[in-house]
This record gives C-alpha cells, structure tokens and sequence, in this order.
C-alpha cells in the first residue's frame, strides 16, 4: 500500500499533535496552566500559519484526493488562523479577569481551528462533512463555556440545535448528490456533471449542502440564531464567531460552488443571489433598532456576509477575488471591534450596551478614535479599508452585468451607515454618564491599535492583499 | 522648482500637520495653544505652496499641468495621478485659501477638543484640495467621499442643539448620492478600461450608456451642490455646524458638485448632458425663485445665508449646462466668489453669534451704532452677494447671465428674477441686523471686531474687491481649459453618437 503524502497536511497533523499534548499537558497541570496552554496554543498557530505555505502554492491532493491543497487553501487558512490566534490572545485576558480559567478553552479553539483547516481544504462531500462538524462541535461547547451563566447556556444550546439540524440537512443533501451523481469526490463530480445531463436529485441536494452551509455563515434565511447565540455567548467567543468560521465556511461554499458544482452555476446563481440580497437587508435594516453592541455585530455580520456573498454569486475569478479581499479586511475590522467591545468593563464588569460607550472620545480618545475607524470602514467609507472590500465586490457584480444586485448593495450600505453612525454619535457626541475603566489591557490595546493602523494603511498599501487574493482566486479556476 | 510634486505636497502637507498634532501631549491650555499655532502654520504653509501651483501654472494650455503618477491598485489601470487645469486650478486655492482663515475664526469660538478640532480641519483640508486635484475617478471618489468623515465629526461634536439630526442627515444624504456614482465609476472602468480622468474626457461612451452614467453622476453632484429638491439637508448643516464648519460646507464643499459636472458630466457625457440639460434648467430656475422666496422669511441669519447659497448654486448649475464660454467661465467664477462670500457672511454671522449667542435676526437691530467696522464688512459681502458691479458677485452672474440669453432666454429671464429677489433678502436681513435703532439692553455692550476678526476679514475683502474690478487675472488662466471643454462638446453633439465619431 502506498502511503499518502502527509506533507500537504503538514499544519493541520501538527495542530492536531499539539492539541492533543496540550489536553494531556492541562490534565497533569490542572488549571493554573490555563494561561500558559494558552501562550502555546497561539504558538501552535502561528507555527502552523508558518507551514501552510510551506504545504503548498501549487494545486495538490492526497489521501486519495479527500484533501486538497491550492493557492486558495492555502489563503483563507493564513486568514482562519490570523483570526483564531489574534481571538485567543485577546481571550487571555478576559478568561483571568472573569476567573474562567480552564484548560479546556485554548484547546478547544485549537481544535475548532483544525476543523476549519480542514474544511478549507475538503475535496470530498465526507471530508467537508468531518471537518465541518469538528468545528461544530468545538464551538458548540465555547459558546456555552460560561456555563453559570443562564444567556450562555441558551445560547450554547440554541446553537446546538439549530446547528445539529443544519447539519442534518447538509449531510441529507451530500446523500442525495450521492445518490444521483454516484461519488462524493469533488473532481469526480465534476467529472460527471460536465458530461451528460444533471439529474433534478443533484439539484436538490445541493440546495441541501447550500442550506446547510448558509447556517455557518449565518445567511438569511438561515441567521435567526445569529443575534441571540452573539449575545449569550462569552465577547472573545463571539469575536471568535463572527469572524474564524466565517471565513472557513465561506471558502468551503466558494470550493464546493465553483469547484463540483461549477457546471450548475446556473442553478446556484439563483440561490446565492437571493440570500446575497435578503441578508444585505436583514443586516442593515434589523440593527436599526439594536441596543446592545453584540447583536448589533451579529446583524453587522449578516450584513457583511451578503456583501460577501456578492463575490460568489458573480461567480468568476473577480468575484472570487472580492470575496477574499472583502474576508480579509472583515476579519481586521471585526476582530478590533471586538477588541474595543472586550475593553469596555465599568468596575470590572464588562458592558454591552452601545450607551455604555458614550462620551468614549473623551475618556478614552485612542480607543474612541480606533472605534471610529472601524465603524466608518465598515459602513464603507473610503478612505478605510471597508471601502475596498466593497469596491472590489461591486466592481465584480458591474463587470458581469449584476447592475441590480450592485445597487442593491450600495443602497443597503447607506442604510447600514446609519447604524455604524449611531456608534460614533455615541461616543463623540454624547456626554459621558459613567465612564469606562481606565487602564486597557496591553494585548487588546495592540490589537486595536494593529487593526485600526491596517485597515487606514491599506487604502496606500493595497498591492499586497490584492495580489495575493488575485492569486488565490485564480489558483480556483486554473486548476 | 517645477519638478517637485506640488500638488501632493499641498494635498499632504495639511495631513502631516495633523498627524503632528496628534503627538501633542500635556497640560490642556498648552495642548490647545499648541495645536491652534501648528494648525495655522500648517494651513498657511499650505497656502503658499498652492500659490507656487499658481504660479507655476501655464494659462496657454488646456492640458492638465503638474501632473504626479504613481501605480496604486495592483492589475488594474488605477493608478494615483493628481493634475490640475485651468478649471480646477483656482478651487485648489479657495480650498487653501479658505482654510487658515476657518482656523482664526475658531481661535477663540472653539474652546472644547481643540486639538481633535485642529486634526479634523486639516484632515478635511487634505480631502478637499486631493479632490480637486485628482485624476483618477477611483481617486476622487475616495477623497470625495473622504470629505465626509471629517465633516461629520465636526458638524456633530461642536455643532449647535440638533447638530446630531444635522450630522446624519448631511451624511446620509450624500452618502446615498455618492454610491450610486461609485456604481458608474466601476461601469466606466469596464466600458473603458481605466479610470484615468484625462483618458476617460475623450473616451466615447455608447449614448444609452451616457445616459445612465449621467443620472449617476448627476444623482452624487445634485446632492452635493445641492439643486432643488434635495437641498434640504443643508440649511439643517448649515444651522447647526459651527462657524468655520459653515464655511468650508458654503466655500468649498458645494463646490464639489459642480466641479463634478464640469469636469466629469460635460465632458464625458455629452450626448447626456445635451437630454438633459432641459431638466437642470428647471431644477435650478426652482432653486433660484423658490429658495429665494424662502430666504425671504427666514429668522435665523444663517439658515438664509444658506438658502441663498441654494439659489447661488442655481445660477452655477444653469451656467454650467449653457455650456457657452461665458456660461461656464461664470459659473466657475459665481463658485469661487459665491466661495468667497458666503464663507464671508458665515463669517460674519460668526463674529456676533460669538457675543451673543444667537443667530435670530429678531435680536440684534442698531449695530452699527456700536459696531461701524463690522457694519462696513457686512455691508461689503452683502453686496457682494446681491451682485453689485465692483464686486465678485457681479462678474458671475453676469457672464452666467449672458450665456443664458445665448441658449434660451427663457432660462435667463427666469433666472434674472433671482437678481431681484436676491438683494430683496439680503438688504432686508441688513436692515434688521444693523440698522434701526439699538434697543436691546445687551447690545449696547457689544464690542466692535477685534484685530484676529479684521485679519480674517481683511484678506476677503481684498479678495472680493480684487475679483470684482480685475477678473481676468481669474479668467485668464481658465480660458484654454473652458475653450477646449467646449470644443469637445460641440464636436460630439455635430457628430451624433460617439460610436461612429469613433470609426471616423
């Protein structure tokens, strides 16, 4: 028998060992160790970050072509493990003031993180699956960490639920394209549906795989759960949500869509269109009347997520390409917001209402003015890197004739302007009722400060995320 | 001298001096001392440099001068190209012109956050002067947009009692007119490949395209000027923002619309424009009569200067679309002396809302008894403003005036009744304010301009004077320009579509 290549899994073999040491390591080491298992898991990432372009630039499968490794892959697990490490590092912190420290919390991010590793480079309906639910079921138990508390408990489990039942239809939607196209292998679909007619039951099934993966990235019609798991679950957690998976599961829909099922553009356009434009008016019309700053991230995100799904539904190298740009800087934007949102603590405790930042501007000036930057970037504002994810999405929707869905978007923007407005009318406009503590921790101090200093440089600098999102794109359709 | 990069020197030089600010650190009055003084020196510095453009400028040709280029967007022909002709040449200088002055008149009216005050003018100052001299449609748009940030933060943090419904209101609007001429932007980019200006003004668009691009354009630039009906947001900004906010909205801002139409829809779109030329006439003629009835009855002294700045930009915009040398050369003149002046009246307002407070007409009455300097300045922009030969006001609407006869005289006399209603609300908004008799027992302490006051003045005057009885000094250097913007037009509509101009 002749040995798969596990080179090309280089980064996820070796998070995986260290996971798996670091669960042993805290079990010796109990939980004064929390905080030191979680240094390592940081170190873990980076490490891995550092071995995935080693994987690979050049399009290669192993394990008998289950997993694959591109320049895309290889792009958006840089973007997932960016996330994952900065979410832990401002994790830290916040798990020693809360007095939550278990071991069991790096660890399950590391393992969350695998899983999204995994699920970027799934060619397989079953790999996609496995990895997808070890991510799941990862972030199921994160959500409900804080196990005192009531709201993180409902939110552990809503999620569960609802997310279970996605997975359900998922898994009934690979069975169905199994069933009528006869493999699970994603070059062999499309291998089949290239020639000779596509049967009605492939269609269905991945309208399935597609509402099951809408979950993930919390897609109208599939973002009920959004706002209420934000709010309940623990602000790292939800930074960690908004953000790592997110990005995991857009790269696996851009895989499966463009990849097996790329003959059925057709028949998917539709759909992605559709839930493109209901999430862009979900987003920006359901934070209107949002208080608290988590949910009104959630409805942000879902906003965001519709711009994204911009990129797909165009459906070629430059939507593509605007897709990733547009992931990129979201995971800069959200990731200081979230920051910002972990720094906000009265006496201690850590405030969500978006009142509680009144009159920030003049009690925290750095942190109010990094907060702005944020909040007019993602409404879309040039200078701010914002802007640019959605000029490189709208500019793929003009150039392929999207002129409805483009104003769709542009018009959705100004109405989400108005809700990133209200942000910054609170902190600069507004008199300060009971000030926020003084004295920001240093790692959320330099995440703010990183993100807010990335996303004003990159409108100078753009060359080279563009390239290489370029490049990753166009490694998708090269192949 | 020549090969410096002037233009983003002056572009940049103002973002330096905030960034420098920004390290100013220590005790509050030292801060705000601190920050005025590099403010000033930074916006002056900035000032003089832009007279080097100036001079450097060569009023022969059409072309577009100074030009720096650097590659920007990767794989895409957008690049980072600033240039300036003889169109864009002077709102480069009223834009550095007018920004050491907004930065005195706050000396003393700005008392809180003085330092993210400072910041906010020159970030704004780097904004508008990059628009102008940008080259690029992407370019533009992101300084054209990027105006707004500043701006919001200033109307919002030290504006008056509903400076928050003014803030959104003046963002949201124009925010909304400006996506969807991003939307044209990228439309243009894959019709022609690039969205280098000086390629693009004599690129043919298909006419059916010209016409979407148009009402895109014209969707951002009406907002921006503001044309009747959607000027409502700016009596709302003008209200509540505070002085030195007022005037670079009055003086530059609503410049930027119509620059835009100078310099993008005529030329690019000319079959458009030529449609609906028809529809600007009737938009501005409503602007004209409409927002001078309105002016009429107005309480608040700068809620009517900015009604009257509606029905000045009327006059911009019909000039504009005369598209006659003297239609465009006047409109382009009424912009930078109606940038002039009513940065001056706003000004003005300013100097007495700082004694007293408010800015209801009903209140003052008799000043001249108590304030002759501030009743002589007044009464010098007032004329200005109503278009009393001698002053800057004058030239404009007269050339605007004598290219509307040339199109239709229907337009012009239409328009002509704003001359008439236009000093009909400014020497009755005099009257109430300086003279009568002084009844109020807390004018009768009001104290006359101070020195800083008549240096900010004096300058404007000089300048509305200067305007008035020389203008060629003005003119001179935007003829080619203007002349070649016409000549391009006039082919297009002689040849019918572009498509076939083209092939020929």
């Amino acid at each position: 028998m002749e040995l798969p290549n596990f080179s090309l899994a280089l980064p996820e073999i070796f998070i995986a060992l260290s996971a798996m040491a670091l669960l042993v390591l805290g079990a010796f080491r109990k939980q004064e160790a929390t905080q030191g298992i979680a240094i390592l898991a940081i170190i873990t990432m980076v490490v891995a970050a550092l071995l995935v372009p080693a994987a690979g630039g050049n399009r290669a499968e192993t394990f008998g072509g289950m997993f694959v490794v591109d320049g895309f892959a290889v792009f958006s697990k840089l973007l997932v493990l960016v996330a994952s490490s900065l979410c832990l590092v401002m994790s830290i912190n916040w798990l020693v003031k809360e007095k939550l420290e278990r071991f069991e919390y790096p660890v399950l991010v590391l393992l969350a993180t695998l899983g999204m590793l995994m699920m970027i480079s799934a060619n397989n309906l079953i790999s996609l699956y496995l990895g997808l639910e070890l991510q799941s079921l990862a972030l199921y138990v994160l959500a409900a960490y804080q196990r005192d508390s009531g709201r993180a408990t409902e939110a552990g489990l809503k999620y569960f639920v609802l997310g279970s039942l996605a997975s359900g239809m998922l898994l009934y939607g690979s069975s169905l394209i199994y069933g009528f196209a006869g493999t699970t292998g994603f070059d062999d679909l499309a291998k089949v549906l290239a020639h000779g007619g596509i049967p009605v039951g492939v269609i269905v099934g991945l309208v399935f795989v597609m509402a099951g993966l809408a979950f993930k990235i919390s897609a109208v019609p599939f973002h009920m759960w959004t706002p209420d798991v934000y709010e309940g679950a623990p602000t790292p957690i939800t930074a960690f949500f908004a953000v790592a998976p997110k990005i995991a599961a857009f790269s696996l829909l851009v895989r499966v869509m463009v990849g097996p099922f790329g003959e059925l553009t057709a028949q998917w356009q539709q759909v992605v269109i559709f839930v493109s434009v209901a999430s862009m008016l979900a987003g920006s019309f359901g934070a209107i009347a949002q208080n608290n700053i988590k949910r009104l991230m959630a409805y942000s995100s879902i906003g965001h997520v519709g711009y994204g799904l911009i990129g797909l539904a165009v459906g070629d190298q430059v939507g593509i390409r605007g897709l990733l740009i547009y992931l990129a800087i979201y995971l800069f934007m959200n990731v200081g917001t979230f920051a910002i949102i972990l720094a906000m603590r009265q006496k201690g405790r850590l405030m969500e209402g978006i009142d509680d930042l009144a009159g920030m501007s003049k009690t925290h000036p750095m942190m109010a003015a990094a907060m702005a930057i944020f909040m007019f970037s993602m409404a879309g504002v040039p200078p701010m890197a914002g802007f640019w994810g959605k000029f490189y999405v709208f500019m793929a929707a003009v150039d392929k004739g999207f002129i409805a869905l483009a104003i769709i978007g542009v018009l959705t923007s100004v109405v989400s302007a108005y809700y990133y407005l209200r942000i910054i009318k609170v902190m600069y406009f507004d008199e300060p009722k009971e000030a926020l503590d003084r004295g920001v921790s240093g790692s959320l101090s330099f995440i703010m400060g990183v993100n807010a200093l990335l996303i004003l440089v990159f409108t100078f600098v753009p060359s080279p995320l563009v390239s290489s999102a370029g490049a990753a794109a166009a490694s998708l359709f090269g192949g | 001298m020549t090969d410096w990069p002037l233009l983003s020197i002056t572009t940049f030089l103002p973002l330096l001096g905030a960034a420098f600010i920004l390290t100013i650190n220590g005790e509050a009055k030292v801060v705000a001392r601190n920050a005025r003084n590099v403010a000033l020196l930074t916006s002056i510095a900035t000032f003089l440099v832009s007279l080097l453009v100036w001079a450097n400028f060569n009023p022969g040709t059409a072309d577009f001068q100074m030009v720096d280029q650097a590659s920007w967007l990767p794989g895409f022909d957008i690049s980072y190209k600033m240039g300036v002709d003889g169109i864009s040449l002077f709102f480069v200088l009223l834009s550095t012109f007018l920004t050491p002055l907004c930065i005195l008149s706050a000396w003393e009216a700005v008392q809180t956050r003085v330092k993210e005050y400072m910041i906010a003018f020159l970030i704004l100052e780097t904004m508008m002067v990059g628009m102008f001299c940008a080259l690029d449609l992407v370019l533009f748009y992101t300084f054209f947009e990027g105006v707004l940030i500043p701006m919001f933060i200033i109307i919002g943090v030290w504006g008056g009692p509903r400076r928050v419904y003014a803030a959104f209101k003046f963002f949201l609007y124009t925010l909304l007119g400006s996506v969807l001429m991003l939307l044209a932007i990228l439309a243009i980019y894959f019709n022609a490949h690039t969205t280098d200006i000086q390629v693009l003004l004599s690129h043919p668009f298909p006419a059916a395209l010209q016409s979407w691009l148009w009402l895109a354009f014209f969707a951002s630039f009406a907002v921006k000027v503001p044309m009747w009906p959607v000027h409502t947001w700016l009596p709302d900004a003008h209200v509540e923002a505070p002085t030195a906010g007022s005037v670079i909205l009055a003086g530059v801002l609503l410049k930027m619309g119509g620059y835009g139409f100078l310099r993008f829809s005529l030329p690019m779109f000319p079959l458009a424009s030529h449609d609906f030329a028809p529809l600007v006439y009737t938009l501005s003629i409503v602007a004209v009569i409409y927002t001078s009835l309105v002016a009429l009855v107005q309480e608040d002294m700068k809620k009517l200067i900015a009604y009257s700045s509606v029905a000045h930009m009327g006059f911009v915009t019909i000039g504009i679309f005369t598209v006659q040398v003297q239609g465009i050369e006047g409109a382009i003149y009424q912009m930078l002396s109606h940038g002039i002046v009513a940065s001056a009246l706003f000004l003005c307002v300013g100097v007495i809302y700082d004694r007293m407070h408010t800015r209801e007409i009903a209140r003052y009455g008799g000043l001249s008894n108590r304030m002759p300097q501030y009743a002589f300045v007044f009464m010098v922009f007032t004329m200005a403003s109503v278009g009393l030969p001698g002053t800057s006001g004058f030239v404009g609407e007269f050339l605007v005036l004598m290219g509307a006869f040339q199109v239709n005289s229907w337009v012009a006399a239409f328009a002509a009744l704003g001359l008439i209603l236009g000093p009909a609300y400014m020497l009755y908004l005099y009257r109430r304010v300086i003279f009568g008799k002084l009844t109020r027992e807390d004018l009768k302490s009001i104290l006359d301009l101070s020195p800083r006051e008549v240096a900010v003045f004096v300058p404007l005057i000089l300048v509305v004077l200067w305007m008035g009885v020389y203008p060629s000094s003005f003119l001179a250097p935007m003829h080619a320009s203007v002349a070649k913007l016409i000549n391009d037009y006039q082919l297009v509509q002689t040849a019918g579509d572009p498509a076939s101009l083209a092939l020929r």
